[in-house]
């Protein structure tokens, strides 16, 4: 059983002319047999793919589309807002949603005194999402405090985080003046220094190392 | 096969006939004449084996299913072995209940709460069947867990069974994403904090959490395609992908057989197995 005798190298040659095989043209290395196997299993993947591939790109698809509303909505008249109150209005984020989608925002006039950063938005629109895990926060005027429900996240007056799981501020939104009327339009995160970043999800870091394990989203 | 497969029951086997009762015997005065009744049972006796024949004949099915319900199990096998049983037979009812509630459920988000209570004050036993299923979801769980805690106390993930382990902690995860995909479908309060909550645990984790929570609720808001997703997910994925689980999950089961339990195996290693 050597296996350098002539007919078993003959066996094992790579052309198919040599292994003896009937009808084999001269240099051909794959078989017939083995061209339709290959060709059919080349054919289902092909076609399995064809529905695979679109369903699952369809399925995929809004976590790479930018799904943010792009909508102004009005609040409020201009006087009904000062420096040292938040006033709650109640936002649509999703309208098809119905109740589920509306979202309760806490207005106030930006003081310049206090609210050094971001002087390009004339009031101030905290969101009431928490940024531990988006439970609602509710505004304490006796302690001047955020207080969430869910988990004991506690904020400052200007969404700092004061105590809690929460990673980062409250996000905010961005607000505009038209027509003596207050406009709330899109939300967008803050680090601890109070910088503007595109809206993340709660309990995205936005400090220190942590920030470049959350990377902003296409969807946002 | 005939090594493996375990012999025919005695209720299965065809009797033999007695001296006397054969038919074409009957004339000539060694037997008695077979009543009517007698009749009637031989008939329909034979009737069933010839059912049984003709199927058997065209699928085969007679050594697997015998090798499958009347294979050896060893001795001292004991009602904890029924967990795994106990968690198939709550699948089948959260498969059943779950197949009727959505005759009415409506998984836009005007409609899903008002179809749900409907379902649970309006529709005939809508309350029981609704009942059954969300306390099932309960049942199933715990269930799960304790055939799995039964599995890990006896040993039986150990060699040659470790693929079967995995297959289990695969269908756990499943049975949770069940769970979690059938909270938010009521659409009442709970249902939708405990989502927003729980799709934010999923953005909590690094680099791909962002994006795990932006295919969960399909955009960056749970909203309407959050809850056809979640109901598409629960109603046709998750258990399609459950049920095919299962059928590997036995099929390992009927091959490797089951473990005898630990405290059998140091006292008379040659005895514990047992015929039924």
């Amino acid at each position: 059983m050597a296996s350098d005798s002539p007919k078993q190298s003959r066996r094992q040659s790579r052309y198919t002319a040599e292994r003896d095989m009937p009808g084999a043209f001269e240099g051909e290395t794959v078989t017939r047999r083995g061209l339709m196997t290959g060709g059919a299993m080349a054919v289902g993947g092909i076609a399995t793919a064809a529905f695979a591939i679109p369903s699952l790109g369809f399925a995929v698809a809004p976590m790479l589309k930018d799904s943010t509303a792009d909508t102004w909505q009005d609040v409020g008249a201009e006087e009904e807002f000062d420096e040292t109150a938040y006033v709650p209005a109640v936002m649509n984020i999703t309208a098809e949603a119905g109740d589920a989608g509306k979202h309760t925002v806490y207005v106030r006039k930006r003081d310049p005194k206090s609210d050094k950063k971001n002087a390009d938005i004339p009031y101030v629109a905290i969101s009431n999402r928490c940024a531990h895990l988006g439970c609602p926060v509710r505004y304490i005027q006796a302690s001047q405090r955020f207080v969430c429900p869910c988990h004991g996240g506690i904020y400052e007056a200007d969404g700092k985080v004061a105590g809690g799981p929460p990673v980062r501020p409250l996000d905010r939104f961005y607000t505009r003046v038209r027509a003596g009327r207050v406009e709330v339009g899109d939300r967008f995160s803050l680090n601890a220094e109070l910088d503007r970043f595109s809206p993340r999800d709660p309990s995205n870091h936005l400090d220190g190392l942590w920030q470049y394990l959350y990377p902003s989203r296409p969807s946002t | 096969m005939s090594k493996l497969t375990p012999p025919l029951p005695k209720f299965l086997r065809p009797a033999p006939k007695r001296p006397g009762q054969d038919p074409a015997r009957n004339g000539n005065g060694n037997g008695h004449k077979p009543s009517t009744g007698d009749q009637v049972k031989e008939g329909a006796a034979e009737g069933k084996a010839q059912v049984v024949g003709w199927l058997d004949e065209r699928t085969g099915a007679s050594p697997l299913l015998r090798a499958q319900l009347l294979r050896k199990v060893p001795k001292g096998t004991n009602w904890f072995y029924a967990l795994g049983s106990a968690t198939l037979f709550a699948f089948m009812s959260q498969t059943v209940t779950g197949v009727f509630l959505a005759m009415y459920y409506d998984p836009s988000t005007s409609r899903a709460y008002d179809s749900a209570a409907y379902i649970t004050n309006e529709v005939f036993l809508g309350e029981l069947v609704r009942g059954m299923h969300k306390w099932g979801a309960t049942v199933m769980v715990i269930l799960i867990f304790l055939h799995m805690g039964r599995t890990f106390v006896f040993g039986a993930y150990k060699y040659p069974r470790e693929l079967n382990w995995v297959i289990g902690v695969v269908l756990v995860v499943l049975t949770l994403a069940m769970g979690l995909t059938g909270y938010l479908l009521p659409f009442d309060q709970r249902a939708l904090w405990a989502t927003v909550v729980a799709v934010n645990i999923n953005a909590s984790s690094p680099i791909f959490g962002p994006y795990l929570a932006d295919f969960l609720r399909g955009g960056a808001e749970v909203g309407a395609t959050t809850l056809t997703r979640f109901y598409a997910l629960h109603m046709l994925l998750i258990p399609g992908l459950i049920g095919a689980l299962i059928g590997a999950h036995l099929y390992l089961v009927a091959k490797l057989g089951t473990t005898a339990p630990p405290w059998l195996k140091a006292e008379k290693k040659d005895l514990n197995r047992e015929e039924i």
